[in-house]
Formats: C-alpha cells, sequence, structure tokens
C-alpha cells in the first residue's frame, strides 16, 4: 500500500481496489454486530486536523478511526496558518511530537498536505485541500457506484457543475479513468478550468445532450457567491441550463444513478425532488463515507512503521 | 590603491589578453609583460566579460532585513559577478521619495561591493493611485532614472501614460510589471493545464500580454520610455517584438529562472518554486530563449527576490512569490544560452552588462575594458561545474530554485572599481572608498 493519501493519482486500479473491497469488508462486519466497532487500531493514534469548517467529512473521518478503536484527537484550527498563529509546520511537528500515527487533514490551501508529509511521519490522509483533490470522497463515490452498479468499468459518469473550483471533481477523474469509467464534465465552460483539455476526459456544455446515456450523474455544489464574479449571470440562469430537475432526470436511462457529495443547494444545482427520489443514492454515500474511511486508514496505518494492526 | 594584472584572460571569448588596472582605470589591454608592484590574477582559459549589471534586485532594505540586506545583497551580487545592481522601490517605507532612494544609495556606497543604484517607486506608497515625486528622486544624490512598481502593475491606464510622460524630462524610463490585476485575482500559478491539476488559481499569460500591448501603445504614443519587467510568455516576445517593429523606445527583460525552469515544478507545491510572473511552460521558456537571442528582449535581469525561511516553508497559496537569482544567473545564462549556441559570450555581455547599463543610465558600467574605462570587469571560467546548494549561498535567504541543478559556468573574479570583491571564488574585503 502506498504511505499517504494525497491525491487519486497515488492510486493505481490494485490499491484502489484493494480500498473498495476493504471497505466492503468493513461495511460487512459492522452490520452483524451490536458493539460497532473493531479492535484493528488500538493504541494508534489519528489526528483530525481540520481547517476548514466541515461537519460531515470531520464526523466521518472521527466515526471511521473510533470503529477501529483508535485514538482520536481533532484539531479545529480557527481560521488558519495563513491568517496568524502557527505555522502549519509547527502544527506538523507538533502532531509529530505528540506520536500521530495518521494525521487527517482538511486544509483551504491546495497542497498542504503534500507540505505535511515533509514534516512529519505518520501516514497523512487528505480530506480535502482547497480546489486540489478529496480522495476519499471520490473512494466513496466510486464504492456507492460499484454497489449498486455491480462495476466501474466501462460506466458513463456525468460530473456536472463547478469544476474549476472542485475538488471533489479532480478526485473523481482521476480515480473513475483509474477504474476505465469514461467521464464527461458538464460546466458553463466558465466553471471548467484553462487546461482541461488535457484531462482524460469529454467536456459538454450542454447538460441536455448527454443525459440519455449516463449510468451516473453526480451534481457538483455550485457556490452562489460565484455568481458574483461574473461565472454566470445569476442563480436562475445556472439552474435553468444546468441544474438536474424532474424533467432532465426522467431522461435519463432507468438505472442510472444521481450522487452528490453534499452539501446541497436544493433548487439550485437539484431539485429537491431529484434528491430525495429513488435514483439518488447521496444518503448511501454518507453511510459508505465511513467505511470507505475505515479501510483507507487501516490500509495506511497497517502499511506503516509500527507494522500492521 | 593595488595595481592588478589579469594574464591571460580570454576577451569575451574572443582573443587572449593581458589587463593592466590601476587607481581604478583600465590603463592597458593586450599582451603585458611582468609588471612589478602589480599583483597578478591568472585568468587562464577564463573569459573576461565587462562586470555585470542587475537591473532588477530586490534587496530588501530597509524593511527586511531578516532576508537581505544592502550590504548581504551587494555581496551575492559581487559574488555572481556583478558590479552594479538597480535596487527595487518596494521596500518597507517604499523608495517614493529622495530620502529613501538616498538612504538606499549610500548603503550601498557604505558596503563597497557592488554600485547600488536604487530605483523610484511610480506611485506614492506603490499604491497606483497618485504620482510619487519622480523629480525630487531624480535630482537627489542617487540619481534615480529608472521607476517602478514593481511588485504592483501601474495598470490605470491614464496613470501609466502621464508617468512615462513625465519622466521625460529627465531621460527617466518606467520599468513596468506586467500584470491586469483584474484577471490575475489570487493567481499562484500559470493557467494551465498544471495550475489546473493542482487546483491553483491560474495567473493567464494574457493579463501580461494584454499589459505590454497596452503600455508600447502608450509609450509609443508619448515618445517616452518603456522597460518591460521579468518578460514570462511567448506571447509577450511577440508583442515586443511588434513594438520594437514600430519604432517605439521598448526594451525588456528575463530572468534567468523563465529561462530554464517550468511551472512542472509546483507539483511538489514547495513554494521555492512560486515567483511572479509564475514559471511557464517549455513552449514559453523555448520562446523567451529565442526572444534574447534575437533581441527582442534586451536583457537579463535576475529580480532577485530574498524571502526568509519561514515565509517560504508554509502552503503555497500563503507563500510570497520570489526567487534569489543573483549569484545564480550567469551560470544559468552559460547553461540556456551559451551551451545551447544561441549566443557567444560577447552576447552575454551585451545582455547582462552593456545593455542593462545604458538602460539604466549608469555610466561608468557596462564597458569592455580599455584604457581610461572604469575598472568593472568580471572574469567566469566557463568549464568549473558546481551543483547549486541554498546553504552555500552568501545570504541569510536559502530561496533559491536552482538547488541541485549543476551549472558549468561559474564566477571567479570581480574587479570593482579597479579592486576585486571576488577573488578566486571566494569574497574579498571589498572596495571601501
Amino acid at each position: 500500500m502506498i504511505e499517504h493519501l494525497l491525491s487519486c493519482d497515488d492510486l493505481d486500479a490494485e490499491s484502489a481496489t484493494l480500498i473498495l473491497d476493504t471497505a466492503a469488508q468493513m461495511a460487512h462486519a459492522m452490520s452483524g454486530r451490536e458493539v460497532r466497532k473493531l479492535p484493528t487500531l488500538r493504541g494508534r493514534t489519528v489526528v483530525n486536523l481540520f481547517y476548514e469548517d466541515s461537519t460531515r467529512t470531520r464526523v466521518s473521518f472521527e466515526a471511521a478511526a473510533k470503529r477501529l478503536s483508535a485514538d482520536v484527537v481533532t484539531f479545529s484550527a480557527k481560521g488558519s496558518s495563513v491568517s496568524k498563529g502557527e505555522s502549519l509546520k509547527d502544527t506538523a511537528l507538533t502532531l509529530q511530537a505528540m506520536g500521530a500515527d495518521a494525521v487527517v487533514v482538511r486544509h483551504p490551501a491546495s497542497g498542504a498536505p503534500h507540505r505535511l508529509t515533509g514534516w512529519l511521519d505518520g501516514a497523512v490522509l487528505n480530506a480535502g485541500d482547497g480546489t486540489h483533490e478529496h480522495p476519499t470522497q471520490a473512494l466513496l463515490d466510486a464504492y456507492t457506484m460499484r454497489s449498486h452498479l455491480g462495476r466501474l468499468e466501462g460506466l458513463r459518469v456525468a460530473i456536472v457543475g463547478d469544476i474549476l473550483h472542485s475538488r471533489v471533481a479532480r478526485s473523481n477523474v482521476s480515480l473513475l479513468r483509474t477504474f476505465g469509467a469514461e467521464v464527461t464534465l458538464v460546466a458553463p465552460p466558465t466553471l471548467l478550468p484553462v487546461g482541461v483539455d488535457t484531462w482524460p476526459v469529454d467536456v459538454s456544455y450542454d447538460f441536455d445532450a448527454v443525459l440519455s446515456r449516463l449510468d451516473v450523474v453526480m451534481m457538483l455544489r455550485v457556490q452562489a457567491e460565484r455568481m458574483n464574479a461574473s461565472f454566470f449571470p445569476s442563480a436562475r440562469e445556472y439552474t435553468r441550463r444546468y441544474g438536474l430537475d424532474a424533467h432532465r432526470m426522467s431522461r435519463l436511462p432507468e438505472s442510472a444513478l444521481v450522487m452528490h457529495p453534499g452539501p446541497m443547494n436544493r433548487g439550485m444545482e437539484i431539485a429537491a425532488s431529484v434528491a430525495d427520489s429513488a435514483r439518488s443514492v447521496i444518503v448511501d454515500q454518507v453511510a459508505n463515507g465511513v467505511s470507505v474511511r475505515m479501510a483507507a486508514l487501516y490500509l495506511l496505518l497497517s502499511g506503516h512503521k509500527g507494522g500492521a494492526a | 590603491m593595488t595595481s592588478w594584472l589579469i594574464k591571460g584572460a580570454n576577451l569575451l571569448g574572443r582573443e587572449t589578453v593581458d589587463v593592466l588596472i590601476d587607481d581604478g582605470t583600465v590603463r592597458e589591454v593586450g599582451a603585458i609583460g611582468a609588471r612589478p608592484g602589480s599583483r597578478v590574477v591568472d585568468a587562464d582559459g577564463q573569459v573576461l566579460l565587462p562586470g555585470l549589471v542587475d537591473l532588477h534586485t530586490h534587496l530588501r532594505e530597509p524593511g527586511r532585513e531578516d532576508a537581505e540586506t544592502v550590504a548581504s545583497g551587494s555581496r551575492a551580487a559581487a559574488l555572481g559577478g556583478y558590479t552594479a545592481v538597480c535596487a527595487m522601490a518596494n521596500t518597507d517605507p517604499v523608495a517614493d521619495t529622495a530620502g529613501v532612494v538616498e538612504q538606499v544609495y549610500s548603503l550601498g556606497q557604505a558596503a563597497g561591493y557592488v554600485d547600488v543604484q536604487p530605483i523610484g517607486a511610480v506611485t506614492v506608497g506603490l499604491a497606483g493611485q497618485r504620482l510619487a515625486e519622480l523629480g525630487a528622486m531624480a535630482s537627489s544624490a542617487a540619481k534615480v532614472r529608472v521607476f517602478s512598481d514593481d511588485g504592483h502593475c501601474v495598470s490605470d491606464a491614464r496613470l501609466m501614460r502621464r508617468a512615462l510622460e513625465y519622466v521625460k524630462a529627465f531621460d527617466g524610463v518606467i520599468a513596468q510589471h506586467a500584470q491586469e490585476p483584474s484577471l490575475t485575482a489570487g493567481a499562484q500559478l500559470h493557467e494551465g493545464a498544471v495550475a489546473a491539476k493542482l487546483g491553483l488559481t491560474g495567473w493567464p499569460a494574457v493579463a501580461e500580454e494584454a499589459i505590454i500591448a497596452r503600455d508600447a501603445l502608450l509609450a509609443g504614443h508619448v515618445g517616452s520610455r518603456l522597460h518591460v519587467c521579468h518578460v514570462s510568455t511567448a506571447g509577450s516576445v511577440d508583442i515586443l517584438r511588434w513594438a520594437k517593429s514600430s519604432g517605439w523606445n521598448v526594451t525588456a527583460e528575463v530572468c534567468p529562472h523563465h529561462l530554464l525552469l517550468t511551472d512542472a515544478l509546483a507539483t511538489t507545491y514547495d513554494p521555492v518554486y512560486k515567483v511572479n510572473p509564475p514559471l511557464r511552460t517549455q513552449s514559453d521558456v523555448d520562446a523567451l530563449r529565442a526572444g534574447l537571442a534575437e533581441g527582442v528582449i534586451d536583457i537579463v535581469a535576475t529580480d532577485h527576490a530574498p524571502h526568509t525561511t519561514e515565509d517560504k516553508e508554509c502552503e503555497w497559496a500563503a507563500a510570497p512569490p520570489g526567487m534569489l537569482g543573483l549569484e545564480t544567473a550567469l551560470g544559468v545564462v552559460g547553461e540556456t544560452m551559451v551551451a545551447t549556441g544561441l549566443i557567444d559570450w560577447d552576447g552575454v555581455a551585451e545582455r547582462m552588462s552593456r545593455r542593462p547599463a545604458r538602460i539604466a543610465g549608469l555610466d561608468r558600467h557596462g564597458h569592455d575594458p580599455a584604457p581610461g574605462v572604469t575598472a568593472n570587469l568580471t572574469l567566469v571560467d566557463p568549464g568549473a561545474a558546481w551543483t547549486v546548494d541554498p546553504a552555500a549561498l552568501s545570504g541569510p535567504s536559502r530561496n533559491t530554485p536552482f538547488r541541485g541543478i549543476t551549472l558549468s559556468s561559474k564566477v571567479t573574479t570581480t574587479f570593482f572599481n579597479g579592486q576585486p570583491t571576488v577573488l578566486e571564488g571566494a569574497l574579498t574585503e571589498g572596495s571601501k572608498r
């Protein structure tokens, strides 16, 4: 296994499959238990280092580590080292001195987890860095697709919305391609990065044109404040052109899944009726997140010095 | 003053000469016999250049003496073969008054390793709102001729026009940091495939090119002198070629790092590779080299920008942009321009000494050795491979992007006002006057 999980580029098909398979085992082991806890990481310390508010990701990682019996310490840095206070390096040295076996980091700056690996010995898990990557989100998305559709290879997946600012999109593009899925990015041209032509994906500005051939449609959160920076004229126009409403959902193939990494802007990128429909696996995504993060923590820590737990 | 005899130097890569220096001045050039009383520098196999002149140096004093001082930057410059550097105005306080530029000038004189020629700010506090007292700085003891808000673009077109017009009164030049601010809010890295992948906000080439085009038109319109700082894109080279072909008085510089490095280095997220304008692509690097060889880009300037270790040991987005350059510039130009056959050593002299000296109005610099010329000279060993080690650099900062890169040319000797500031690759006591 790899030493850190910073980017989905760190994963080849074999190691990514191992994480998904391990997650399935974790879910299975949990489902039959009265006490939802495995002794696997007893005595190991997992630090959650969150420089951004993200209740759902933080709680998911905490639950994952606790179910593996690890000692969990959560640092919620108010503001960030960028603005004032202790530098990221000093925080890293502190965690190192505390004997952190793994550091789960959420940070507003792209690449912050990369920087951490230079300053501490423990495994670093990227829980979302700026507009770069969010690898466990892509893993839980892949897990969810695989459990519903039985495979990943050859799946036709559309990722729709603010690709430019989305770490979820970057991680999903990388991981889905590793698994052999076909990815189409759908967005207004202003919300696609310059250089997207070098990505191994198709790009469409027209959501309606791609609907009928999708196995999965993944809607991304669109921040209303992008409107103020002229990425699109109005929330209403965005919804009209790129929102997933009941009409568009009706044009999807029968078996197609609707996904969203959350938190959703109901009525903006996704209609409430769609989010709550039978097609939607959004709640499954959240549940699968814990299993996938258990698997990632387990595999990273058992690969680390100190040996298999 | 001691008399010096440089023996067997390869003048500009063309002919072997001896050079006799006495009382700060070159006395003889040619085959010179033994001169009792003269100290001899054995320059066998070494290339003799006029002392290098850097039109773009950040010395950080006053304000950030922990990163660099006028004295430490002067020593780094001497080690890099420089005899004059132009100190950028973005100090704290900003060099926007006669008082600050005179202070920097006199600190340079006191250090005694190079001439430190202050550059004055174009606008008060670099704020881009109203003109600084350009005339007062020009008339001061520092005799400022180059004005720049470097670090910031003079983005207001009317203000830029006025600045260009105003400095005509004292043969000044506006050195523009070409960066349209509305296109580069929060920009971190060249906008392209690497930034897209890394999730770093893009710095589009057009933000530089649009300003260069505008300013070239303005300079042509008002008949003034424009100098373009740190040109970094292939498109900028094309625009400069057009501006020069129009007969306008536009000059431009390129930095060593833009001649060698690309944005691919950012994949490490190590802010030592963060600079403004950013590292760009290989096709930009190729176009910049070609533009420099062609003369569309006039000179090499370092944009030497020291930053403390703590300022760079952080997240990419949190780090200030900037790279060290003085001690490595000649070596990088040797690799990228001479070893590639694009220019010869005379071409190096033109682009790193004569031409920058003329742009900056430094009369005592940028002259090939000849009887009567001030002895500002540099000796380069073109076969002394060395590997850049940040810890071995002379100043307090370590932010060189050339760490671990082997360069084949090394400065061995620098003469400043007839006195060696560097001998056998090591600093001397300097040239106290």
